[in-house]
Parts: C-alpha cells; sequence; structure tokens
C-alpha cells in the first residue's frame, strides 16, 4: 500500500490543478468529433434515396399549392449546409422535432424507451463484472491449470455464440420446452410488491442473462490478460520474497494495477454493449431504444432515426471520454498536462 | 597461416553432414512451426475448412435445389431425403444451409479484405508520412471509431438498399453493399495497428541503410516496411473475417440483410425464429454452422497471435 507515489501528498496541490485542465481539454476534443458525426449522419439521410413528402404527393386532397407551401416552410429545398445549420440550431436549443409517425415529441419517445433498454444493459453489465473478474484473477494467478483451461474454453465459446443464437436456444429450453419463463418482454407487469418483482425477474432473466454471458466472456479474457503482464513485475515478485501472503500479493499489488486498463475497457465498453442490446431486445421483443430504432427505420421516420443513432453516437463519445480520464486518474504515469 | 586456413575448410567439410537434410530455418516457417503446436487453432483450421470445402462443393454433392416451393413438404422434420428438415416453404434446409454459408463466408472473407486494405494503406501513409498526414488520418479514424457501428450499419442499409437493388440486380446488388458497408466500418483497427508497426520500423536502420542508398517511398513502404508490420494485421484479419460473418447474420438476422431467395446463415436463422416451437431444428443448422464459423477463425486467430508475436514464441 505505501508506494512511494503516495506519500508526495503536498505535491497534489497542482496536480489537482492539472487535472481540471485535463478533463477541460478532453471534453473540448470531444465537441469537435460529435459535430463531425453529427454532420456525416446528417448527410447520409439527406442523400439517401426516399421523399419524406411522397406519400403528401399521391394524396389527392391536398392542393399542390399547399404542398409546396409546406416544402417551402419546412425548408426541404434548401441546400444542404443550410438545412444541417437550421437542424443543429434547433438540436442545440433541445428541440429535437416530432416523430413523422405518431406525431410524438422525439425526446418524450425516447424517455418512455431508454430506461428499459438501460435497466436490461446495466443490469447484465453488473451481473457480468464481477463473475468476469474474478474467473479472470483465478484463471491467470493459476494459468495453464485446469480451471484457466476450463475459463478459456467458455470465454472462446461465448465470444463465438452470437447473441441472436443464444437467445433463440434459451426461448427454446426455457419458454417452449420447460415453459418456466415467457418468451415475450412486458413492462406492463401485473401484481405488486413481490409478485411484481418476481414477474419482472421472468421477463427480465433471459435477455440479461444473454447479455451479461457475451459481456463475461470477453471481459474475462481481458482480465487475465491484464493481470498476466502485471503479474510478471518485479515489484510482485518483490512482494512475495519479502513474504507477503499470496493473497495480499494478488490483490493488492498486482490486482490493482491491473484494473487500470479493466476498467477503461469497462467504460469503452459499455456503448458497444448498448447498441449491441438491440439484437437482443429484437429477440426478446423488449420495447427498448433498439426496437425504436428497428421500427422507425422501418417507418422512414427520419427524426426519430436521427436522434437515436445520435443518442448512441454520443453515448459513445461520452464513454470514449470517461475512459480516458478514468486512465488518465488511475495511472500516474500519463501526463494529465 | 596456411595451416589456419586449411583447419577452417576441415572444419567446414567436417561439419556440413550436421546441416544436411535440415532446411533453411525462416520467420515464416517459425510461425508456421509454432502454429502447428497450438492444438485448438489446427482444431480450428480443421473445422473452417471443413465449412469451407462443403460450402463450396457441398451443393453440387447434394443437388437440391434452394428455392422450390413445396408446400406439401412444409416443415417437415429431419428424415432420409431431407437430412436437416423443410422449412415452411417445403424448401431443403441442408440445400439452403450449405448455399447460404457459400454467401455467408464469402462476405466474412471480401469484406475483411475491404478492410484490411483501407485500414492498411491508411495507416501505413500515416505511420510514414508522420506530420499533418498523420494528424488527418488518425482523426477521421478516431470519429469513425466514435460512430455507433450496428445502428449506422442498418441506417445506411436501409436507406440504400433499393436504390443499389435496381441499379445493379438484387442480388449483387445486396451482396456489394453489404460487403462494402462493413468492410467500411471496420478498417480502424487495422490502421491503427499498421500505424503503430510504420512508426516503429522506419527508426530501424536498415530503412536508414535502404534510405541512403536512394530507395523511393513508395517501394520503401511496400518492400521494406510492410512485410514487416504484417504480423498484427494478419491477426487482426482472422478475426476480421469472424467479426464480419457475425455482422452479416446479425443484419440478416435483423431483417436487414440479404432477400429469402438468396439465403445466408443469419437469413435462415431470421426466417426459423418464429417456428422455434413447432419446428426447433429448423433454426438449429444455421444457427450451429455461425457458432462453429465463428468459433473456429476465432481459434485460428489465437494461434495465429501466439505464433506470429515474437514475445509469445520465446516462451
Amino acid at each position: 500500500m505505501c508506494r512511494p507515489g503516495r506519500e508526495a501528498a503536498p505535491a497534489r496541490r497542482p496536480g489537482e490543478l492539472q487535472v481540471t485542465t485535463f478533463i477541460f481539454r478532453r471534453v473540448l476534443i470531444a465537441i469537435p468529433t460529435l459535430i463531425a458525426i453529427s454532420v456525416i449522419l446528417f448527410t447520409i439521410l439527406h442523400l439517401a434515396p426516399g421523399d419524406p413528402f411522397a406519400e403528401l404527393a399521391l394524396n389527392p386532397d391536398i392542393p399542390p399549392e399547399v404542398r409546396l407551401n409546406l416544402r417551402k416552410q419546412l425548408g426541404i429545398d434548401d441546400p444542404l449546409p443550410v438545412q444541417y445549420v437550421r437542424w443543429a440550431t434547433q438540436v442545440v436549443k433541445g428541440n429535437w422535432g416530432y416523430s413523422f409517425v405518431s406525431r410524438v415529441n422525439v425526446l418524450t419517445l425516447i424517455r418512455q424507451r431508454l430506461p428499459t433498454t438501460l435497466f436490461i444493459v446495466g443490469t447484465a453489465y453488473l451481473v457480468a463484472i464481477p463473475f468476469a473478474i474474478l474467473i479472470g484473477v483465478v484463471s491467470a494467478v493459476k494459468q495453464y491449470s485446469w480451471i484457466d483451461n476450463v475459463a478459456t474454453t467458455f470465454a472462446f465459446l461465448g465470444i463465438s455464440l452470437p447473441s441472436f443464437f443464444t437467445g433463440l436456444v434459451f426461448i427454446l429450453i426455457f419458454s417452449i420446452w420447460l415453459r418456466w419463463l415467457p418468451f415475450i418482454y412486458s413492462t406492463h407487469l401485473p401484481g405488486s410488491g413481490l409478485t411484481y418483482l418476481w414477474e419482472l425477474f421472468k421477463h427480465a432473466v433471459m435477455p440479461i442473462t444473454v447479455l451479461a454471458l457475451i459481456q463475461m466472456a470477453s471481459l474475462t479474457r481481458y482480465v487475465r490478460g491484464a493481470m498476466l503482464d502485471v503479474i510478471g513485475q518485479d515489484y510482485v515478485r518483490t512482494a512475495r520474497a519479502k513474504g507477503l501472503a499470496e493473497l495480499s500479493v494478488v490483490m493488492k499489488h498486482a490486482f490493482r494495477n491491473a484494473l487500470i486498463p479493466v476498467v477503461t475497457i469497462l467504460a469503452l465498453d459499455l456503448p458497444a454493449i448498448i447498441t449491441g442490446a438491440l439484437i437482443t431486445e429484437q429477440i426478446f421483443r423488449v420495447p427498448g431504444m433498439g426496437s425504436l430504432l428497428i421500427n422507425s427505420l422501418e417507418a422512414k421516420d427520419t427524426p426519430v432515426v436521427m436522434f437515436i443513432v445520435f443518442t448512441y453516437a454520443i453515448l459513445v463519445v461520452l464513454f470514449t471520454l470517461i475512459a480516458d480520464i478514468l486512465y488518465g486518474f488511475l495511472d500516474p504515469r500519463i501526463k494529465l498536462a | 597461416m596456411a595451416a589456419g586456413t586449411g583447419t577452417t575448410a576441415e572444419l567446414a567439410a567436417r561439419a556440413e553432414p550436421l546441416f544436411q537434410g535440415r532446411r533453411q530455418r525462416t520467420l515464416w516457417g517459425d510461425a508456421f512451426r509454432q502454429f502447428r503446436r497450438h492444438r485448438m487453432a489446427m482444431l480450428g483450421l480443421i473445422v473452417f475448412s471443413f465449412l469451407v470445402v462443403a460450402t463450396l462443393i457441398g451443393p453440387a454433392i447434394y443437388p437440391k435445389p434452394i428455392n422450390d416451393i413445396d408446400l406439401a413438404q412444409k416443415l417437415h422434420g429431419p428424415s432420409l431425403s431431407h437430412p436437416f428438415g423443410t422449412d415452411d416453404l417445403g424448401q431443403d434446409i441442408l440445400a439452403r444451409v450449405l448455399f447460404g454459408g457459400r454467401v455467408s463466408i464469402a462476405v466474412g472473407l471480401v469484406a475483411m479484405l475491404i478492410s484490411v486494405t483501407i485500414g492498411t494503406l491508411l495507416g501505413a501513409l500515416a505511420g510514414f508520412f508522420g506530420g499533418f498526414t498523420d494528424v488527418v488520418i488518425m482523426r477521421i479514424t478516431e470519429v469513425m471509431l466514435s460512430l455507433p457501428q450496428l445502428p449506422l450499419l442498418l441506417l445506411v442499409i436501409y436507406l440504400f438498399r433499393d436504390k443499389l437493388r435496381h441499379a445493379i440486380g438484387p442480388e449483387l446488388g445486396t451482396f456489394t453493399m453489404i460487403v462494402v458497408i462493413i468492410g467500411a466500418l471496420a478498417w480502424m483497427r487495422v490502421a491503427r495497428l499498421v500505424r503503430a508497426s510504420f512508426l516503429s520500423i522506419k527508426e530501424k536502420e536498415y530503412i536508414e541503410a535502404a534510405r541512403s542508398v536512394g530507395v523511393p517511398s513508395g517501394r520503401l513502404m511496400i518492400v521494406h516496411m510492410l512485410p514487416n508490420a504484417l504480423s498484427p494485421v494478419i491477426v487482426a484479419a482472422s478475426l476480421g473475417v469472424a467479426a464480419a460473418i457475425l455482422t452479416e447474420s446479425a443484419l440478416s438476422f435483423l431483417g436487414l440483410g440479404f432477400p429469402p431467395d438468396l439465403p445466408t446463415w443469419g437469413r435462415i436463422l431470421y426466417d426459423a425464429k418464429d417456428r422455434l416451437d413447432t419446428a426447433p431444428y429448423w433454426a438449429m443448422a444455421p444457427g450451429i454452422c455461425i457458432f462453429l464459423a465463428i468459433l473456429s477463425i476465432n481459434f485460428i486467430g489465437d494461434g495465429l497471435r501466439d505464433a506470429l508475436d515474437p514475445r509469445r514464441t520465446s516462451q
């Protein structure tokens, strides 16, 4: 515990100032990335064939003057950069527009869907992390033992099993053969208190397990790799040499340092899991962001599609930023300035 | 002195038989030997080769039509005439899985080639020239990495699918689009790896030597630097095939991939998913094929990593 770096307490004060600048700089770097992403998305969406007004043009009840007027009002025929600037100003003001299909404010729509996705993904992640860390550390400490071999085999199976296949196998076993669990996720559950929780568990356990298994598999490999990198270091040998208990060597000296890359990857991976969850959502018909995206794509509901994809992009940038900052905090060797 | 040279020649002559029968060791030869020692990687290679051969010559040996609708034969379980059963249109599932594997594996390989080509090119340029070129390319890479892959794939495919289908036909159109989009969104890792290798190779003495005798930049990059930067690319490429097959299956599974008359493993799984209660065998065949393909490629990638990483080979 008494690493020399930690003793220099007075020297930390200017360091803290540096940390603020460090975070500030990182945030500044993230902004152009977000703008670039929004430009790319906007361009893709508007270069695509298909006209949201095509249906209107076919409707004989709408006179052509009204249609032209509407087009002008909405600025659909303006040049692309003009449209982008108009869209971006509205976005910055928090005005995301309305769904073409349901006429509901896009933000309201997302607010209905996002909690379900976050609940499923978050629980899966929280389940996966402790297991992955435990298995990863044990496999690294006992490298090439039977535990390590079993863990490695399972990790490879988990990485190679696509979620859409595991999901179907789960449904086949638990819903169709055993009839234990419902295969369509519902947000309107009967009962209250314990009955409600039990129902919730029955609905959510399969999607959560599918997501958690995939996550666990790759994370276990990562933890193992990070531990192996650390465990061969001189200071770990020194700790053993001075007669520390093995548990203390592993946990205090090796694991704490192996955590640095692990924490980073935890933050970096999260957006991929959220987007990856859209497949799982589709299998179990979970009414989350993913199914909203698929439905909106099918309905050509441009404002909703744009908002969801942009939300995903914001999540990626945000968690990359968090990973970056965490890395800076955890590893004092990284220059903060 | 004359006696000295005599002894050297004598020694060489005496040593000659010791070297006979021993072939010269090469870097790639060593890597191959190391790879062969990796049991799981060899198993993966065998399984993947089997899948490739089966999908290539399978349809010739098992010539059942894949798109013939026969409703009298619909949803029959596995039997002698239909080893994997039939689907809801009475089409033979084994024939569809064999043909579908061809498309799935082709998508994986071509998409990987596209992403590796783009990644190697950009990474090499960034690493070799440095400065402004490097900054621009790496910024693009960073933005591309920040794009949410799966939603973007869905978006682009959904928007451009119909146009491409009209332009170059439904089959080739879908194939081209899916392969190009998967490849174009997956080159960033390779670019970073190649850039990193190029940055360190650039400082090596043999590059300086080549430069001093006037080797032009292009030749320097391709002949002198690229072969030495290939190891991580080969590993990334093998895993890229698996990732591309997985992505294609996911797209098809979401109904945004290939049309039903051009089945892939993912597409067959998509068709099968609503009949799990009455025809579970329908989903099993393509699902297990995807699983085996991905698993075997992952093991091959692992073996390649062990074989090509000099730090690990020394162990």
